[in-house]
């Protein structure tokens, strides 16, 4: 790149060759007006807001299309230039309302302010103004299409960045209109985006509509809890109530934009459903009551639990479980009751089932490549993982990378997702079979790079070759290249050998991997809330192979009947505990059943705490709006029930004092296992998941829908209603259902060896045939349990 | 100077004894008594009041019963004594509409900017200036009672209003 000079009102400066003019303004703080112009999306110029004098050129130039020349004369604020810009605004305004009274951009509008400083104080224009009907586009934007003035950014929003066209510009001139088509929603799980892309009101958020003002919110910076990343949001508040959240611009991590998970998700704080009052169940009765009573109570249930065991028993009876979305703090405090309560039964895993590689595992799920590195790789295999939907923002990031860098992306899924970015192969496999599609990449890589495989991986590995590609372009990678093991390949019943088949072919090939735990995970096993080796990992605690036997569970801000992959298990276990302290910020029905005391947890806008995101970057969240009723942050919750049992250790004043008790010092963000094991079961050529073709019962594909994985989200009205979160069904392969005589929307049972559910049938060309797909999360789907081997029969 | 302090002491006597300044005074007092008297007799009698004069707030509605404010919160971001506090929703007829709109009539000072700001003409300020509280928490008055005071002066405002049109 040549560097030029020009020259910008009189002063002179750098530029690299061929950038636009604004980019240079720009960096220099000179301020161009613009609307259309946006630094994330590519230039349309179609606004002319942007005009500037430039010497010797004929017309006024757009300076968002205009590349820089050496020794070119800008002017941007001449006689010449203000007209051209004057000119302009008259013409944006044409047809613009003057509702900004009752607008929710008013206040925040660059329209508003660029016609107070660009345009004229008068309209000539006396004809009808144009208006235009508004749609309905889903639960999360509102439309006012009359005020739109088609700078097109939420179209080339949709394009380019969230890769899907869900908004698009039919018609010319005065008929041009932004609109779906086909009067659809928006169902991007980015949408979002689009209300802060839009320069004026046309697309405001809805669940926001006329609850405030921009001028008198207060902001709040924040951690968004909901997945690996750490999204940095402004938690914009009004009289202590929370109304809106945005995204903080942070290159690294988020760049300027925000998923509609961390978005929306506000609104579960000021839901109906929030534990506000310590309630303590006397018999079957729930009433509520202090503090300190619900405290007393909930020790002297523990106490007695304690009591009645003896010797090196005592405490084994007892099990603490976290939600994965709890800060590092509320992580270390509940594994320090436990612990010193004497029981090492402490996990925040619900979602996983297979635990074979504890005693190896790295000190923390994590990414080896950080998160602003996505955009740049030249082969990503993504392992059991729908990214779009775990991490929407790395998806993002993945599709940039893959426009622009032609990074070329695999994937090992039992569903054939609908990426936003283009896949060189999608082997769609499950259960067992994925397991084998990953052994028989590795054998490939073996191949190609003439390296032993190992026997435990050759043995399953398949012998027809196919999916070539995948391996070919991971080897030519090498070091560019990067395994992301998934939420569904965590949640897989032989998740630890698909992590330990792949650290193999990172190895092989010098690859990075990435295990991207839910939520804050990260945080959980820094601060050791997992299980010890005398310990109780998650899946035996909630009794997922037969009773575990533990009479006492303090749960944190998790209700494992819909939090677990294996609900039946979770709910049976509880209802059997003697006792089970719940510390949540939501209350319903089934937890009212088998907890004993509920004791009011803050939600995240309302308690401060410490967020570790995939690449152990350590960040802090200070407090936004104080608790709802009498609720209080779980790390006091569960510093006052040490002291009311008698323990050591819990004296801490403020939530730093708890920090620095955490030992967050080398935190460097490996994710490989110390040591790599191939589990005995299938080294000894016995399959632990069923095989595809041998029986006529199906398979069930399972996961967490995206709006399911946590209470908070559960509980977040808007995002409930989204396309991503429809009402439970069963999804089968077309060819697999007409095999079975199932038509769609035919009613069918869902039926295995723990329960049945019946459900509504949707066929989905995107599955594995053979396969059944139910999802977790749902009161209707727990019954199912984790058994893998179901069957579906059609009810007439 | 002690002839000086004479001569004064000496005028001093004069002045107190002569009833000079007494007089002077009576002088003013009887010139005011045939002039015309420029009290009035309160609250019996009352004097004229300025179409532009800003005594009680109060919340206008359209002819058909439509209440005009829009929940834009201008007045409550003009207000320099943040006496205003609105809370807003999205009516079921979709429209913007205040569910709270509060006025502190302890900290208001009258100053007006309120009435300005508004864009539909919804709060104004009455020419009512005679009222007072019993209670402590009567100085906060609500919507509803907004609302009613328009209701039952919307006459005045109105003529208030369009009297001081041509200067606005």
């Amino acid at each position: 790149m040549t560097t030029v000079t020009i020259e910008v009102d009189g002063k002179s400066l750098p530029a690299q060759a061929g950038e636009m003019l604004i980019c240079v303004t720009d960096r220099n703080d000179i301020y161009i007006p613009r609307f259309c112009y946006h630094e994330k999306l590519s230039i349309a110029a179609n606004c002319r807001m942007c005009l500037v004098e430039v010497e010797n050129a004929p017309k006024p130039m757009p300076a968002c299309a205009t590349p820089v020349m050496d020794g070119m004369k800008v002017f941007t604020r001449s006689k010449y230039a203000q007209t051209a810009q004057q000119g302009t605004m008259e013409f944006l305004l044409i047809n613009h309302p003057l509702d900004c009274p009752v607008c929710d951009q008013g206040g925040e509008c660059p329209l508003q302010d660029q016609a107070m400083d660009y345009g004229s104080d008068d309209s000539r224009f006396l004809e009808k103004k144009r208006s235009l009907p508004s749609h309905d586009i889903g639960p999360l934007i509102a439309t006012e299409m009359t005020r739109c003035i088609h700078c097109t950014r939420c179209v080339r929003f949709g394009e380019e960045v969230a890769g899907v066209v869900e908004l698009g510009a039919p018609g010319r001139g005065e008929h041009m209109q932004i609109g779906t088509f086909l009067n659809r929603s928006i169902d991007s799980e980015v949408s979002g985006n689009m209300i802060d892309l839009c320069p004026v009101g046309a697309l405001t958020s809805k669940p926001y509509r006329f609850a405030a003002r921009s001028w008198e919110l207060q902001n709040h910076p924040g951690i968004s809890p909901h997945d690996c990343l750490g999204t940095n949001i402004n938690i914009q508040t009004l009289r202590d109530q929370v109304e809106r959240v945005l995204p903080i611009d942070n290159p690294e991590i988020n760049q300027c934009w925000l998923a509609d998970r961390d978005r929306y998700s506000y609104e579960a704080v000021n839901s109906e459903q929030r534990l506000t009052q310590p309630m303590i169940k006397d018999g079957r009765k729930w009433r509520e009551v202090d503090w300190e009573t619900a405290i007393n109570h909930a020790t002297a249930g523990i106490t007695t639990v304690l009591n009645s065991g003896s010797g090196n028993d005592i405490g084994k009876g007892i099990g603490g479980l976290a939600a994965a979305s709890s800060t590092l703090e509320e992580f270390y405090l509940l594994q320090k009751l436990i612990r010193n309560m004497g029981s090492d039964n402490v996990d925040h895993r619900l979602q996983q089932c297979d635990f074979r590689d504890d005693n190896i595992a790295p000190r923390f799920p994590a990414s080896e490549i950080q998160i602003q590195h996505y955009n740049n790789l030249a082969a990503v295999l993504l392992v059991g993982s729908n990214i779009r939907k775990e991490q929407p923002l790395l998806a993002l990031r993945l599709r940039d990378g893959c426009n622009k860098k032609g990074t070329k992306i695999s994937a090992i899924n039992p569903v054939d997702f609908d990426f936003n970015f283009d896949t060189v192969e999608s082997d769609v496999a499950a259960g067992g079979q994925m397991v084998r599609s990953l052994a028989t990449q590795a054998a490939h890589v073996a191949q190609i790079k003439s390296a032993e495989l190992p026997f435990d991986i050759k043995k399953i590995a398949d012998s027809n070759p196919g999916f070539e590609q995948t391996a070919n372009n991971l080897v030519a990678a090498g070091e560019n290249g990067l395994i992301i093991i998934g939420a569904l390949a965590q949640q897989h019943t032989d998740a630890s050998l698909l992590k330990a088949i792949s650290q193999w072919i990172c190895d092989t090939t010098g690859c990075k991997l990435a295990v991207l735990g839910c939520a804050n995970s990260a945080a959980g096993w820094i601060a050791q809330c997992v299980p010890g080796d005398n310990g109780m990992n998650a899946g035996q605690m909630l009794g997922q192979n037969g009773s575990a036997g533990l009479r006492c569970f303090i749960l944190l801000g998790t209700e494992p009947e819909l939090d677990s992959i294996d609900g039946k298990s979770a709910l049976a276990t509880l209802n059997k505990a003697e006792f089970v302290v719940q510390i949540s910020a939501f209350k319903s029905a089934s937890v009212m059943k088998y907890a004993d005391v509920l004791l009011p947890m803050a939600a995240f806008t309302e308690s401060a705490g410490t967020y570790i995101n995939c690449e152990g970057r350590i960040q802090n969240a200070k407090v936004a709006v104080t608790p709802k009723g009498e609720a209080r942050p779980g790390w006091k919750i569960l510093r006052v029930m040490g002291n009311f049992l008698e323990l050591n250790g819990f004296e801490q004043i403020t939530i730093d004092d708890v920090t620095e008790e955490i030992n967050l010092t080398d935190i460097t963000p490996s994710c490989r296992l110390v040591e790599l094991q191939f589990h005995p079961t299938l080294s000894s050529g016995e399959k632990s998941t069923p095989d595809l073709m041998e029986s006529d019962s199906l398979i069930r594909v399972v996961d967490m829908p995206m709006y399911r994985a946590e209470v908070t989200l559960r509980h977040a009205r808007a995002l409930q209603q989204t396309a991503d979160n429809p009402p439970p069904a069963a999804g089968l392969n077309p060819a697999t259902a007409s095999r079975l005589q199932l038509n769609d929307g035919n009613r069918v049972k869902v039926q295995n060896q723990s329960g049945s559910a019946t459900l509504e049938l949707r066929t989905n060309d995107r599955l594995a045939e053979n396969c059944v797909y139910v999802p977790a999360g749902f009161m209707e789907t727990t019954d199912l349990g984790r058994h893998v081997r179901v069957t579906v029969k059609k009810i007439e | 100077m002690r002839l000086l302090q004479i001569v004064n002491a000496g005028k001093q006597l004069y002045k107190t004894f002569s009833l000079q300044e007494l007089r002077k005074g009576l002088g003013v007092t009887g010139r005011q008594l045939f002039r015309k008297k420029t009290t009035i007799m309160y609250p019996e009698e009352k004097t004229p009041k300025s179409p532009r004069f800003r005594g009680l707030h109060a919340l206008r509605r359209y002819a058909n019963g439509e209440e005009r404010c829009i929940a834009c919160k201008l007045c409550e971001a003009v207000c320099p004594a943040l006496a205003i506090t609105i809370d807003s929703e999205e009516r079921e007829d979709g429209t913007r509409r205040t569910t709270r709109y509060d006025i502190d009539l302890f900290k208001c000072v009258y100053c007006g900017f309120c009435e300005e700001a508004c864009p539909v003409d919804a709060i104004v300020m009455t020419d009512i200036h005679e009222f007072h509280m019993e209670e402590n928490h009567e100085c906060i008055i609500d919507k509803q009672r907004l609302l009613e005071l328009g209701d039952m002066h919307e006459k005045e405002i109105a003529a208030a209003r369009k009297q001081d049109a041509p200067y606005r």
